[in-house]
């Protein structure tokens, strides 16, 4: 029995670290969300890696790894703060891979794996998808209503591009009467996206929680550093345990897609509920913590803050995860 | 990752599971003394069967597990909900401390004792004036004619009134710096000097004992560890099993959610959107505790120590066990005050989770200055 990474995943968190940290950092995202663009390059160079396909299957044209090392390229992104499509690319490939039918797997999820043909899914309220990530640029959108899915053609639908507080991320509103229909139920892939959501979250959560130990240990007020002081080190410990708790809930949930399938709807609800609540107290806490230069445009903690909260509105709200939580515990829940 | 069970600790779980089932002793008699003697022929079961001390090597008489059998027995206890052996204290802390820092001598004369319930334990730590600050304890060792004279106040000393043997941290060194003055000593309990008085908590229930020690008496070699190394013998005891901590805190909230969720139903309440949430939210804490002790037993077993997350598991379990029967008391309305149910008891007795073995806010101040490295104010 280890909950933690094997040597090949290990290796891949590193791999993923490293590039991600020379090719975006804090100034390249600042300068791609200022402008409110992707690099093209950097895309390329992600695909070119592997990335886009790497739960998708090889003979898909992906690396055929799990869900598990999905989320470990996806708490690194988060991180990183990377502005690019590849969660949306991700979301795609993995309603796609678990609702479609052959023919539709083989039609969409090479250009999926390739990042040449991205995709990218909406959720529909009352006709209409009002937060679709990459929508504007995407080949192809899978509309979600209810379990049941549809892929759209872009050209064919309405897409309207939004302006939101997440600058590092590209928005539409998608409205569609066509489209085809997805072979099977989209609750599989749903879960997998939540997972993958989760990790992008705790990436985020992460990275606000280490800028600002670094703050309280450096930034003096009263002849001393401010992480001196309880009321400081104390949210910063609060950090440290909600992080966690992302942390553990989302891993637990992209091992539940690999190797205990029964397991995933209530883990992968459970992931995006506690990393939804915790990547925006995190980053909350952050800025409090970080006083009056939090609050600056010039300073980069923002850009997380206002990620981690368009993220805990992607893909269902913490609030419609826990029902579903209740849903399927409270209803099954039996005394030992 | 890997969550399965090997084939050898499948079998453990099998044979424990199947001797909790034929052996469960059934619910624990009203009345102190016939909850105690029911509790020391707990043990004394467990004991004959291999079960008691079984993290403990073998040949001191426990059963030499691994820590993810360790963490197996945890969860396996609460699951049958088996009631506690009597000697708690003997057996997640002093036989430990007594294995780790004591003399042959004083392994051959205290260690089975503590497995057979023969003699009962107790731990004598905090005082009045030094709670979370314990180092600064006053009780008085002085060296008299070879033997130690201890005179001082202590409290929280659960199981004093049956215990032979106390725990004893002294201060023997009135010049060293505080946590260099300390000595951890094997106290005789059976002696006039030493009185014990029950101290009632908020329930009206004595769980917990003063321990009023005046010119109480320990020979030279009941000393552990060596004098003035008080604070490292005591420290290194209550690292102590935490792995088998971390699953049966994990196992207890998801034993007790269960039955929150079957008072919701009987309350009528389980349809109820708002409830429904608070529920839900307490599933999925109890879910990142319930994943971080599997977190922390893995880096137990490839580092020999829990990491981050394992400084985290108390105060999660504390937190959670009492927005838990806080739920309960809103579930139950108008009747959360009646005496009448176990569930009032459980919402009063959680108020102290915070609080024993250590406080949320030194664990607070234990993860910013360890984990996080943050600079100390004291």
């Amino acid at each position: 029995m280890h909950f933690d990474f094997n040597d090949e995943q290990q290796a891949i968190k590193a791999t993923a670290s490293e590039f991600l940290a020379s090719r975006f950092k804090l100034e390249k995202v600042r300068e791609l969300a200022e402008a409110e663009t992707y690099d093209d390059g950097l895309w390329t160079e992600i695909s070119e890696l592997g990335w886009a396909g790497i739960f998708i299957d090889e003979s898909y044209g992906g690396q055929g790894l799990g869900t598990m090392e999905l989320v470990i390229l996806l708490e690194e992104l988060g991180y990183a703060l990377a502005p690019c499509p590849f969660l949306s690319n991700a979301a795609a490939g993995l309603v796609i891979a678990h609702a479609g039918s052959d023919e539709q797997k083989q039609r969409w999820l090479p250009g999926i794996a390739s990042g040449e043909e991205r995709g990218t899914v909406g959720i529909l309220k009352n006709g209409v998808a009002p937060l679709v990530p990459d929508a504007d640029s995407a080949k192809l959108i899978v509309l979600v209503d209810c379990d049941s899915a549809v892929v759209v053609d872009p050209s064919e639908a309405d897409v309207e591009p939004v302006e939101t507080i997440d600058q590092t991320r590209r928005f539409a509103r998608v409205v569609s009467d066509g489209g085809e229909a997805l072979e099977a139920g989209v609750g599989p892939g749903l879960d997998r996206v939540a997972t993958g959501i989760s990790a992008e979250l705790t990436g985020i959560a992460q990275h606000a929680q280490e800028m600002t130990i670094a703050y309280a240990k450096e930034r003096e007020q009263f002849g001393r550093p401010i992480g001196a002081f309880q009321a400081v080190s104390h949210g910063c410990a609060q950090m440290l345990l909600e992080t966690e708790g992302a942390r553990a809930t989302t891993y637990f949930a992209g091992y539940a897609a690999d190797s205990e399938p029964e397991a995933l709807s209530l883990a992968a609800s459970t992931a995006k509920a506690y990393a939804s609540d915790a990547g925006w107290r995190v980053t909350a806490s952050a800025l409090q913590l970080h006083g009056g230069i939090g609050f600056t445009w010039e300073h980069d903690l923002h850009f997380f803050l206002k990620r981690a909260k368009t993220d805990g509105h992607l893909f269902g709200t913490a609030a419609e995860h826990r029902e579903r939580v209740a849903e399927l515990f409270v209803r099954e829940a039996v005394p030992a | 990752m890997d969550l399965t069970l090997s084939d050898t600790e499948e079998a453990f779980r099998d044979e424990l599971r199947a001797w909790l089932e034929a052996n469960h002793p059934g619910e624990p008699p009203a009345g102190d003394e016939e909850g105690w003697a029911f509790r020391v022929e707990w043990q004394r079961q467990l004991h004959a069967a291999g079960w008691a001390g079984v993290s403990w090597p073998k040949e001191y008489g426990g059963r030499g597990a691994s820590p993810v059998e360790q963490a197996i027995f945890s969860a396996e206890m609460v699951r049958a909900d088996a009631p506690s052996p009597a000697n708690v204290l003997g057996l997640a802390m002093g036989g430990p401390t007594v294995i780790a820092h004591g003399t042959d001598e004083q392994k051959d004369r205290y260690v089975a004792p503590i497995l057979s319930a023969d003699e009962i334990w107790c731990q004598g730590f905090s005082e009045p004036e030094s709670g979370s600050d314990l180092a600064s304890l006053k009780t008085k060792a002085v060296k008299s004619n070879g033997e130690w004279v201890v005179t001082g106040q202590k409290v929280w000393t659960t199981f004093a009134h049956h215990a032979k043997w106390c725990m004893l941290v002294a201060r023997t060194d009135q010049d060293a710096p505080k946590h260099k003055g300390l000595t951890y000593f094997l106290m005789d309990m059976e002696q006039d000097a030493v009185q014990v008085r029950p101290l009632v908590q908020i329930t009206g229930e004595p769980e917990f004992n003063e321990l009023f020690i005046e010119e109480a008496r320990i020979p030279d070699e009941n000393v552990v560890g060596g004098v003035g190394n008080g604070w490292m013998v005591a420290i290194t005891t209550l690292m102590h099993e935490r792995s088998g901590i971390a699953f049966a805190a994990q196992g207890q909230i998801k034993r007790d959610l269960a039955q929150l969720v079957e008072l919701a139903r009987e309350h009528g309440v389980d349809e109820d959107p708002v409830m429904r949430q608070r529920l839900a939210q307490l599933y999925i804490e109890s879910e990142s505790l319930r994943i971080n002790a599997y977190r922390g037993l893995t880096q137990i077993i490839k580092h020999g120590q829990p990491g981050p997350e394992g400084s985290l598991t108390k105060w999660q379990w504390s937190d959670l066990n009492q927005s838990l029967t806080e739920t309960s008391a809103d579930i139950r309305g108008p009747e959360a005050p009646l005496k009448d149910s176990d569930w009032t008891y459980r919402f009063l007795r959680a108020r102290a989770n915070s609080i024993e073995g250590g406080t949320t806010e030194i664990l607070r101040n234990i993860i910013a200055e360890r984990v996080l490295g943050l600079p100390r104010l004291r």
